[in-house]
């Protein structure tokens, strides 16, 4: 028989525990994905399909602004449209965890409160870096290279996942807000659109007067038009302010982000108790 | 010890805005004893469920109090939830994880460590007879297989309460026995158990004492016995066989019973309750016989909660 242990009441031991308990919810993820790893292949299966299309059947009749490889000019896109996809995987994780009542055993249990959200938020970081890996290997493999050097490199990188971290709060606050997995998927008609009017495929610069620059101020295409210009990838000039920027708006666009959803989503989960 | 594994004291809870608020609960009181299974019944919206979340520390309530173990829930849920255990009414396991791998996920969460975790993983398992399935994946489970999977996970800690919260709903009856093994198995080691249930039967078998609910309050408590002498002990129970002899089985039934007995007509069943239990049964036999009335089933039978349901509530039972 087990004895009943409370977590250490002292803020070393709190501290303890909310990362260790993190942990714990990061591993189950990971053994989800280490008993079925397809399931990974599947989400990328959209980029991968993308990059085929797009950049082997419609890419001949693509224009880059200022001249330049469409496949070049379109894998900074399929990084970034994989990273706001990824809005889906915590979406339907945290739907289908509060509609099977694992959200509430885990707070019927002496666990820390804090590891449901960042056990949630680490392991989605982890399975976007996964991601990003996989493509770009892809990507190398298309004739894609990054031209920036090691450090712009690996900012760009590092961008795609602060933007992947701030919509793991948007994706929260969805599953929290939905009733059922079915109704999240229908989040892929919000996403699908958005994704689309961006710079992910076409430069805003290419667009009518009235939507580029829609196009242009959209959060995505500041990640997009940042990774193209630490990448040495074409296409990174635009006319607009926001697009001439672009390293600093794909700084700005997360931060403000997080800063609306995280406490939108914070405030959804507490709301379950009331 | 304590007496009372859950004390709960006047709680209230409403949802919605002010003006048009729903009561969920409204001054509800239950003693829970060590050691005991306790049924809680109620039609659909009656509380059964808000009453649960809250004792479980997840939801707050408006008004009242409740302790569970010696520990007030609001106050103190983080001490309370050490000594809880929960199964709502979805088996909450991780279909992509093996039952081995979903209770020790389980017991790091209530901090075993690793190799605690394991062990008592394998104990479980074993227990709840899933060592055979511990290393497929949950999601190939049978549906009772699934809930025994639950049922383990709520008893990682060996907690001092469980709550079930209609742990049966949508189970096949093989697997609510098996569901049932699992919880007389738990009790026999000291847990005590709050059910809640809309299967009126599955209370009669397992509870030794039971909390009626109707509005957010606690109409009737006592044992299943004594809730069925509520109703008026035993009845004499006659089902014909030929349609066309209802109405002469009824008017025979009431002139032994001395009362209006109750009718139903698709089972072709009359039935009326009786003091004089054996000379009754025998009186309304030698009556049937002489007057030429086939019969295809009469008995004496106790009541069932089903009536006490009726009585109290007004209501028909939701199963």
């Amino acid at each position: 028989m087990s004895t009943v242990t409370t977590p250490a009441d002292t803020l070393g031991g709190r501290a303890y525990w909310a990362v260790a308990d993190c942990w714990t919810l990061v591993r189950r993820t990971l053994l989800n994905y280490r008993r079925q790893p397809i399931a990974i292949v599947w989400q990328l299966g959209f980029p991968i399909v993308s990059v085929l299309l797009y950049g082997f059947v419609f890419g001949s009749a693509m224009r880059v602004p200022g001249g330049g490889d469409y496949r070049e000019f379109l894998m900074p896109g399929m990084f970034t449209m994989t990273m706001a996809f990824g809005l889906m995987n915590t979406a339907t994780a945290v739907v289908s965890d509060s509609g099977k009542g694992v959200v509430d055993r885990f707070r019927s249990m002496p666990m820390a409160p804090s590891a449901v959200a960042t056990g949630r938020g680490l392991s989605d970081l982890l399975v976007a870096a996964a991601e990003l890996a996989i493509l770009a290997a892809t990507a190398l493999a298309i004739g894609w290279t990054s031209d920036g050097g090691t450090g712009p490199t690996l900012l760009g990188f590092g961008l795609l996942l602060l933007l992947r971290f701030s919509l793991i709060w948007v994706g929260v606050w969805c599953g929290l807000m939905v009733p059922n997995t079915e109704a999240a998927g229908a989040l892929y008609a919000v996403i699908f659109p958005v994704t689309m009017i961006s710079s992910v495929y076409v430069a805003p610069s290419l667009m009518p007067s009235w939507l580029g620059p829609v196009a242009a101020w959209n959060p995505i295409s500041s990640t997009v038009t940042a990774t193209r210009e630490l990448f040495g990838n074409p296409g990174a000039d635009g006319g607009t302010w926001v697009e001439q920027h672009a390293v600093l708006m794909a700084f700005a666009w997360p931060l403000v982000l997080t800063a609306v959803f995280l406490p939108l989503a914070v405030r959804r989960y507490q709301a379950l108790s009331r | 010890m304590h007496e009372h594994a859950v004390l709960a004291e006047g709680l209230r809870k409403r949802y919605g805005k002010k003006n048009d608020a729903t009561h969920a609960l409204d001054g509800f009181d239950l003693a829970v004893r060590a050691g005991t299974v306790h049924g809680l019944l109620g039609p659909n919206g009656a509380g059964k469920t808000t009453a649960v979340r809250i004792l479980a520390t997840l939801l707050k309530p408006d008004g009242g109090q409740a302790r569970v173990a010696g520990v007030d829930v609001t106050r103190d849920p983080r001490a309370a939830r050490a000594r809880i255990g929960l199964v709502g009414q979805y088996a909450a396991v991780d279909e992509g994880l093996t039952g081995r791998q979903n209770l020790e996920l389980f017991g790091r969460l209530f901090h075993l460590g690793a190799r605690r975790a394991r062990t008592r993983a394998a104990e479980l398992l074993d227990r709840f007879g899933l060592t055979e399935a511990a290393d497929k994946g949950a999601g190939q489970y049978s549906g009772g297989m699934r809930r025994r999977l639950d049922l383990a996970a709520s008893m990682i800690l060996a907690p001092a309460v469980l709550y079930l919260d209609e742990p049966t709903t949508g189970l096949d009856p093989r697997a609510r026995g098996e569901v049932w093994d699992a919880v007389r198995t738990l009790v026999a080691g000291g847990t005590t158990v709050l059910l809640t249930t809309q299967y009126l039967d599955e209370a009669d078998r397992l509870a030794s004492r039971i909390t009626v609910m109707d509005r957010g309050r606690a109409i009737a408590d006592d044992s299943p016995d004594g809730l069925k002498d509520r109703v008026g002990g035993d009845r004499v129970e006659v089902v014909v066989a030929e349609h066309a002899d209802l109405p002469a089985a009824r008017a025979v039934l009431a002139r032994v019973a001395g009362t209006d007995p109750r009718t139903d007509e698709s089972e072709r069943r009359v039935h009326a309750p009786v003091t004089d239990r054996v000379a009754a049964l025998t009186e309304v036999a030698r009556t049937l016989q002489r007057e030429g009335i086939a019969v295809e089933d009469l008995a004496l039978r106790r009541p069932a909660l089903d009536d006490v349901f009726l009585r109290l509530t007004g209501q028909e039972a939701a199963a």
